[in-house]
């Protein structure tokens, strides 16, 4: 095989398809994205001399800097809020549990199912006439139905908490079943408490593992426009809701690519910095 | 250790939480009463039956399926040389190559899915079948690579030397070597890929134009709270069958983790 051609050339061809499909599918987009975001809708046709006008009227409206914003801050609610229940879990799987691999089977048998199913399946037992509220009325727990759970930013944290668990699962615990347990046996040595033990040895050593947690939770969250949608009610609404009704019932897609390429580039920012400012501060804990 | 700790409670409530869901709208697929809530009226099987006799439904359903095996064939292959190029050879550009197969799994979907339509405009392509599977596929690949790359992960590439230092040919040595020993690995990247396209909403959602996939008729049977019934019947079927299809390609993938020395 090796006087066949050299490895580079080998490799090259047979990664290519692949390479060459996702370059092609999101360099493509992206450019013609950006064009018209500078194109305007006239009525039917699309206007195409050059423009700064949506990112003027992006800007400017306050509905959506609102929506930017809101969307943002959601997902980075929803990345605290997975991460923090999620760590113990993996701490628990990785250094306490018997049977590691069927408890992560376990976890991620539910994640085998429909995005879409599930965020419905939330919106029924949220309801003010749904699953929860019946249950708690029959036990006697309420008198009248609980009208806090449905159609409001916590039912969107709520159900995102949930849709994205494996994926704050799995990477912590990889970071956790890496350290080496003689750097916990030597701080025991040495003499500090489990906290402390906690706090200098195994949460600094497990900071990539939450970083490549919150990465991949918080930027599709930015862009989730399925939860929003069926549990978020008008409070809840997030950018990705805005974005389609331009690309649908408002029909300006030089708009809607704006608004896209807006939020890809927030995403990016708030990504990149906070990835930063994390590095930075697990340098300082050790 | 066999005392239960906080910790080991706290798992426990967790696994609730996350099996919550998943669990009841199977159980209320079940009640005979339109009004998903406790106390369940009685049981029946009705709405599952009905189910059988809508004609929009069963065309979503044939769509999904040659949405999916199409996405699923094409990512594969892709995923199987292209992970064969990862884990055998050494070259410029593999750190780029590999990093870009994966960026499918983090752009968010809005993004994806709207600027997808307006490429497929640009180039005259409707939105369409051919257009979701165009997407699905982009978005499946990432899965295919990582599924393909553990098979190929410890295959021993002795066994094709011998093979080729006695006397096949490269179609040959492929074929009846390297083939059947990664065949598992492929049979699970089908499977896995397969799911992610027939339970894939919002690209389809943007792209299918009038013919609809399954999420995407879900989607519009979700506002009629006369049809939840039978969205909540359909939708059990549907997650049954994707808890199937993925236990099946997760015995696979063991195998063909395990048939390597």
């Amino acid at each position: 095989m090796a006087v066949f051609r050299s490895e580079t050339s080998k490799g090259l061809a047979l990664s290519a398809p692949a390479t060459l499909y996702v370059g092609f599918l999101v360099a493509a987009p992206l450019v013609i994205l950006v064009a018209y975001s500078m194109w305007t809708q006239t009525y039917v046709s699309i206007d195409k001399t050059l423009t700064l006008a949506n990112y003027r009227e992006a800007f400017t409206d306050p509905l959506v800097r609102h929506l930017m914003v809101r969307s943002i801050l959601i997902a980075a609610a929803v990345t605290v809020v997975t991460v923090a229940l999620a760590y113990p879990i993996a701490y628990f799987i990785a250094l306490r549990a018997r049977r590691k691999t069927l408890w992560l089977l376990l976890i991620t048998i539910p994640f085998w199912s429909s995005y879409l199913l599930r965020v419905f399946a939330w919106k029924l037992i949220l309801g003010f006439n749904g699953v929860m509220n019946s249950a708690l009325l029959a036990l006697g727990l309420t008198d009248e139905p609980l009208t806090f759970l449905l159609y409001n930013e916590f039912a969107v944290v709520l159900t995102l908490a949930h849709a994205w668990a494996p994926f704050a699962i799995l990477p912590i615990y990889v970071s956790i079943q890496k350290i080496d347990p003689s750097l916990l046996e030597a701080a025991n040595d040495l003499g500090s408490g489990k906290l402390e033990q906690f706090l200098r040895v195994t949460l600094p050593l497990t900071i990539p593992g939450i970083i490549a947690a919150c990465l991949i939770i918080f930027i599709p969250t930015v862009g989730d426009y399925v939860t929003p949608s069926l549990v978020g009610g008008s409070d809840g609404k997030m950018i990705a809701n805005l974005i389609q009704v331009q690309f649908g019932a408002a029909n300006n897609w030089p708009l809607g690519a704006t608004l896209s390429l807006l939020a890809m580039l927030s995403v990016g920012f708030v990504a990149i910095v906070s990835v930063i400012s994390a590095t930075s501060l697990g340098k300082r804990i050790r | 250790m066999t005392r239960p700790s906080g910790l080991m409670l706290y798992a426990l409530f967790y696994l609730a939480f996350l099996y919550l869901p998943v669990l009841f709208l199977p159980l209320f697929s079940f009640n005979d009463g339109t009004i998903v809530a406790f106390p369940i009226k009685g049981w029946t099987l009705e709405w599952y039956r009905q189910l059988g006799g809508q004609q929009t439904l069963i065309q979503a359903l044939l769509n999904s399926l040659l949405v999916g095996f199409v996405a699923a064939i094409v990512s594969t292959s892709m995923g199987l040389f292209a992970a064969r190029a990862y884990v055998r050879y050494r070259f410029r550009g593999k750190e780029a190559s590999e990093g870009l197969v994966m960026l499918p799994l983090v752009i968010p979907g809005i993004i994806v899915a709207s600027s997808m339509l307006v490429l497929f405009i640009s180039l005259g392509l409707k939105p369409s079948l051919t257009a979701v599977i165009l997407g699905h596929t982009f978005l499946a690949l990432p899965f295919a690579v990582s599924i393909m790359k553990s098979a190929f992960d410890d295959f021993d590439v002795s066994l094709e030397e011998a093979a080729l230092d006695l006397g096949s040919g490269i179609v040959e040595t492929f074929r009846r070597v390297t083939l059947p020993i990664v065949a598992p690995g492929i049979i699970s990247s089908f499977l896995v890929t397969f799911t992610v396209s027939f339970d894939e909403f919002v690209l389809a959602f943007f792209l299918s134009g009038n013919q609809p996939t399954l999420p995407v008729y879900i989607w519009s049977q979700i506002r009629f709270p006369a049809k939840l019934p039978n969205t909540l019947a359909l939708g059990s079927l549907l997650l049954l069958t994707s808890v199937l299809l993925l236990v099946v390609a997760e015995y696979f993938r063991r195998r063909s983790i395990k048939s390597n020395p």
